[in-house]
């Protein structure tokens, strides 16, 4: 095989059960370096039960996940620390330090890079010119640079989650995990959100995991969807082929089109760059 | 023109739902309170006849205290400093014994429930146990004077930082240091960029509450030895200079209401 078309992560017959009721069942994928991965699904699917199982915040009870030929189960202390430092998270509540600056939050993703002395120094909050200087770039990158000295929380929702994307830019990772990023936003800071992330991923040849609660999003912004129903992959292609029929298989019906839907659909085309 | 909740407002009122009555409950904790706080007053005796029949004895009492003597003010303001450095010294070493205690004696950043339980019955010790028998220890440790005051004042204020510390952690938004966790930081660093700032502003302000309190143990603790205008307290109201007794109270009570004023200001400025 190519060796640039090696897969990123691989998933083996993933499942994972909380107590009896099974949340994950025989899931098998492979994602592939610079995909941009939508997972959709109803409530309940599994779809954050699959997003922790890779940024292994939990541990699969069943199958393998494999990145860089190395499986996820085993992993504990600085090898697992190893790991988090490669996947970037970025959460529906944006996970930021809300008292700190925004170019502290920003510098947080550098944390796991830091070697020697640099370490300890940053414990009390001094970086030296280099990491800030990384640090106010992926700023930049996502047109905040004028908020480095803001405090976090003073900064809307959507602001707060392109902050949270610089951040991941700074911890330089293989893989960008999505946990609803643009749930807890309106239309436009969720596009926005959205077509930032697709951005940077095509830019920098990240690969990108993310659930999203609307087809509409997935539809706009994925290359490919996985479709979840009660734990299992049910669905698993090109975004353009998500079709009726694929919708119905995933959720049971077709959803009505709501507000958000409509207004989504209202947005120009985003301009995305071909990875 | 009918208003708009006519139908709703003006309509027969529905049978709600039977509601338990809470009468019984309620007459019981009544009754039950009031024998607790009977005996209690036995107890202690209670005998509010006498304070109204005998209050003028205070007055006699009093009456000396209306005429402080200023001879040895030098001296009392001298002590004053000291207790003022006992306190200061006594919340720095309680700063120094909490930290560490408060972290490891947090439920959600302790690395072992061992050292959970091990990190909270200590600082229960610390704080069941009064800084004057803290006192009397050090006293035949490291002799009379504010050194052995400082540490009691430290020990015991440590263990109650400590728990109001592990406290406030117990009490941060987890989903802020799990976005420092997440980028594979170690726990050091998500101590200091996930949980430092989620709590400092409420520790500082517990910090300066206890540094207030610490004043006025510092002004009593020298009655047992522990240096500090407590002994002058103790010394002059016991072989009754009633006047020199009169000037330590005006100066404790002096020196009180300024570091109150002064960690208000603190409290201002820095939250």
């Amino acid at each position: 095989m190519n060796p640039t078309t090696s897969p990123v992560v691989v998933l083996e017959r993933v499942g994972r059960r909380f107590g009896t009721q099974v949340a994950l069942d025989g899931v098998s994928a492979c994602i592939r370096p610079g995909e941009f991965v939508a997972i959709i699904g109803p409530s309940g699917a599994g779809k954050t039960t699959l997003l922790r199982c890779l940024s292994r915040a939990i541990v699969p009870t069943d199958g393998a996940i494999r990145m860089g030929g190395q499986d996820l189960r085993p992993l504990a202390g600085a090898r697992l620390r190893a790991h988090r430092a490669r996947v970037g998270v970025i959460y529906q509540q944006f996970n930021l330090v809300k008292r700190l600056r925004v170019l502290d939050n920003v510098l947080i993703g550098r944390l796991p890079h830091l070697r020697g002395w640099r370490r300890y120094a940053a414990l009390v909050g001094v970086f030296d010119r280099a990491q800030r200087g990384a640090a106010l770039s992926c700023l930049d990158h996502v047109g905040l640079l004028a908020r480095a000295w803001q405090r976090t929380d003073t900064l809307s929702g959507g602001e707060q989650q392109r902050v949270a994307i610089a951040k991941i830019l700074a911890q330089e990772p293989r893989l960008i995990l999505g946990d609803e990023p643009v749930a807890s936003l309106d239309v436009m800071n969720g596009a926005l959100v959205m077509e930032t992330l697709r951005r940077i991923a095509s830019s920098a040849g990240l690969t990108v995991v993310s659930t999203l609660h609307h087809v509409e999003y997935a539809r706009r912004y994925a290359d490919r969807v996985l479709g979840l129903r009660a734990g299992r992959l049910v669905f698993d292609g090109p975004a353009a082929r998500l079709g009726d029929d694929a919708i119905r298989e995933i959720f049971g019906s077709v959803p009505e089109g709501d507000g958000e839907d409509v207004e989504l659909a209202r947005l120009p085309e985003p301009v995305l760059v071909a990875s | 023109m009918t208003a708009p909740l006519a139908g709703i407002l003006d309509g027969p009122a529905p049978q709600a739902p039977p509601r338990r009555s809470d009468l019984g409950r309620n007459l019981l904790v009544t009754v039950g309170l009031a024998v607790i706080l009977g005996l209690a007053a036995r107890v202690i005796e209670l005998r509010p006849l006498e304070l109204v029949r005998d209050v003028g004895n205070i007055g006699v009492f009093l009456k000396g205290y209306l005429h402080p003597s200023f001879g040895n003010i030098r001296e009392y303001s001298w002590q004053c400093v000291v207790t003022v450095c006992i306190a200061l010294w006594g919340t720095l070493l309680a700063l120094a014994i909490s930290v560490p205690l408060g972290l490891l004696g947090a439920r959600n950043l302790s690395p072992h429930p061992l050292v959970y339980f091990a990190a909270r019955r200590t600082m229960d010790v610390l704080r069941a146990v009064n800084e004057f028998v803290f006192a009397l220890m050090f006293v035949t440790a490291v002799g009379l004077g504010p050194f052995a005051g400082m540490l009691a004042l430290g020990i015991h204020t440590g263990g109650v930082l400590g728990k109001l510390l592990s406290e406030t952690i117990e009490g941060i938004d987890p989903g802020q240091a799990e976005g420092v966790t997440a980028v594979g930081a170690g726990r050091l660093h998500v101590i200091a960029f996930g949980v430092v700032p989620q709590v400092l502003p409420n520790f500082l302000s517990y910090v300066l509450l206890r540094f207030e309190s610490d004043i006025r143990s510092a002004a009593v603790i020298g009655m047992v030895g522990g240096g500090g205008i407590g002994f002058y307290l103790w010394d002059t109201i016991r072989s009754f200079k009633d006047g020199e007794a009169a000037t330590v109270i005006l100066l404790i009570v002096a020196m009180v209401m300024c570091t109150d004023v002064i960690s208000a200001r603190v409290r201002r400025a820095a939250i």
